[in-house]
């Protein structure tokens, strides 16, 4: 129990809460509404540099203070994913996906030259002196919270409308969906969810650099929500937790001088799975409380 | 004015090496349809390929673009075949994220000490820099082989595509896949030679840029892949002078963002072309609107 229960794998636990957060919000975006997003990570960044802000200049150590500047990190990552989807939600598909990922590179860009305009941000040298505020019920309170929410605007008539856009726009548009309004809505929620995590994250390990929030970073979440399973709540959290655990569990795994191997070992994983199972390890199976009460 | 005029020649410098690797990208994408995310990681393969056959084996440089280049296009085949082809019919997020995970395999594998080994490496020159002043501006002979290498390739590639049967195959391919396997075109054949070919260009990429920045690493590849597709999508994806275009745009904005600004909003600037020119035109400079049918 001891050995579970050390503050190296609870600390391991609640990356694990703030990667879930994370994901649910690009399963929003792109499991519900398929919006193929490849710039998740930079509204992960939007996010955290806010929030760490914010509490560096004016939070000090209070938690009520951390918790507004979380939400704020919140708000930013939707503001500016509302201001990005206004002329980019008309792209489909692929462009789409290449359009967020010019955003995300551009991203990188800026913070790495922060400290240009804030030096507190710290730029391509990492923002440091974060106060280390996340703890076990905050990550964990924030997924449950945010499960709920995602679980709840799913089953709503906003998720119905966004499935129903996922599945052919066009039909959508016809039944009287305002196909734009409803793409950006999901859009900005889903990046909001990405700036919660993003304030978790910064608390989390008291550090920032801009190469946490590079290309490969919204990669590692587009993983998780396709391994999950599109459209899949359940998936998705498992599959967060699996990544985290999984990564840091190979250190134990293998022995010391192969542990560079995992990075070996991942992509054979994860390019087997794809391959014995496209649509996902969950498919559409969900859990019983994630269900709709209604049609399935 | 001299030294805008030496930046351009400095951009068309790393624009041809990204069109040799836009090509790949291109061509991939207008056959099958997919963005193929290791042919970046191809073209490290390449780069490495031409550092053995010059430092070990000592060859000529023309025997080092075959090896790059006959490698290249093998690993590219076998990527295809193991990794591709079973999902064919599979959604198209389980094969651009299997491309995800192709990428990483190669880069971590070859990252290992019993394969290219995880550090950085110098490229050795094959052959003496020499640089000639024409007006106020320096061309080097290095710069005069890219653009020499870059534009045969280009013309064997229009000879390919345009001249020949397997061309003529890819393009039908690349229209409808379905109407072309029903013509007798064995669709899996000519996306197994797109790849080839697609990889093919990229290895010779690859000697190239290790001649002109002269480190490799198992990890280069990532970032001038990110550029060349960027361009692909830039000049219009699926078209071939398209991907030409976009890549030597690429090369001037970023050499010029280099020059006038400063290096490190050099990749900022190239990304924020790409999203104007994505939003004033989606399918690219010179791609063709393609319609959706309901």
């Amino acid at each position: 129990m001891d050995a579970l229960l050390n503050p190296y794998w609870i600390q391991i636990f609640e990356l694990a809460c703030v990667f879930a957060v994370s994901a649910l919000g690009l399963n929003i975006i792109y499991g519900y509404t398929g919006l193929f997003s490849l710039g998740h990570a930079a509204f992960y960044g939007i996010g955290a540099y806010t929030a760490a802000f914010l509490m560096k200049s004016y939070g000090g150590d209070s938690q009520a203070a951390f918790l507004a500047a979380v939400l704020c990190g919140g708000a930013a990552a939707a503001a500016v994913a509302a201001l990005i989807g206004l002329p980019t939600m008309r792209l489909t598909s692929d462009y789409l996906g290449i359009a967020t990922l010019g955003f995300g590179v551009i991203m990188k860009v800026v913070f790495d030259n922060a400290d240009a305009f804030l030096p507190e941000l710290g730029g391509a040298r990492g923002m440091t002196g974060i106060s280390r505020m996340t703890s076990l019920p905050w990550a964990l309170g924030f997924l449950v919270l945010s499960t709920l929410v995602v679980r709840n605007l799913v089953h709503s008539s906003y998720g119905r409308a966004l499935t129903a856009i996922r599945e052919d726009e066009t039909a959508a548009g016809t039944m009287g969906i305002d196909v734009f309004r409803c793409k950006l809505a999901g859009f900005t929620v889903g990046c909001a969810f990405a700036g919660i995590a993003g304030g978790l994250y910064a608390h989390l390990y008291a550090f920032l650099h801009p190469s946490n929030f590079d290309f490969i970073k919204s990669v590692d979440v587009l993983m998780i929500v396709v391994i999950g399973g599109l459209g899949n709540m359940s998936g998705t959290l498992a599959a967060a937790f699996g990544w985290v655990f999984l990564l840091e569990g190979m250190r134990f795994l293998l022995p010391p001088d192969y542990v560079e191997l995992r990075w070996v070992v991942i992509p054979v994983l994860l390019v087997a799975t794809m391959l014995l199972r496209p649509q996902g390890l969950l498919g559409r199976r969900e859990l019983p409380f994630l269900r709709g009460g209604g049609l399935q | 004015m001299d030294y805008f005029l030496q930046q351009t020649i400095n951009g068309l410098q790393i624009g041809f090496v990204y069109a040799l690797i836009a090509l790949g990208y291109t061509m991939v994408y207008g056959v099958v349809r997919l963005i193929n995310f290791a042919h970046g990681d191809v073209f490290m393969v390449g780069a490495f390929i031409g550092l053995y056959a010059i430092d070990r084996g000592r060859l000529p440089l023309p025997v080092v673009f075959a090896a790059a280049i006959v490698g290249c296009a093998l690993l590219a085949v076998v990527i295809e075949r193991v990794a591709y082809r079973p999902l064919r019919d599979a959604p198209k997020i389980a094969v651009l994220i299997t491309a995800i995970g192709v990428s990483f395999f190669l880069e971590y594998f070859t990252s290992l000490n019993q394969v290219f080994g995880p550090n950085y490496y110098s490229f050795p020159r094959p052959f003496e820099v020499v640089s000639w002043e024409i007006g106020e501006v320096t061309v080097t002979n290095i710069q005069a082989i890219i653009f020499a290498v870059t534009l045969s390739c280009l013309v064997a590639l229009q000879y390919v595509v345009y001249r020949t049967k397997a061309g003529k195959a890819m393009r039908a391919v690349s229209h409808d896949h379905v109407a072309a396997g029903l013509m007798g075109v064995n669709v899996n054949l000519v996306i197994t030679f797109t790849f080839g070919l697609g990889a093919a260009l990229a290895g010779a990429g690859g000697v190239l840029y290790g001649i002109a920045y002269p480190q490799v690493n198992t990890f280069m590849g990532f970032v001038p892949g990110l550029k060349a597709f960027t361009a692909a999508v830039l000049g219009g994806i699926g078209s071939i002078p398209g991907a030409v275009l976009g890549a030597l745009i690429m090369g001037q904005a970023e050499t010029m963002t280099s020059a006038y600004l400063s290096s490190t909003y050099r990749d900022g600037i190239a990304f924020l072309i790409l999203i104007l020119v994505l939003l004033w035109r989606p399918t690219g400079i010179m791609g063709s609107p393609r319609a959706d049918k309901v």
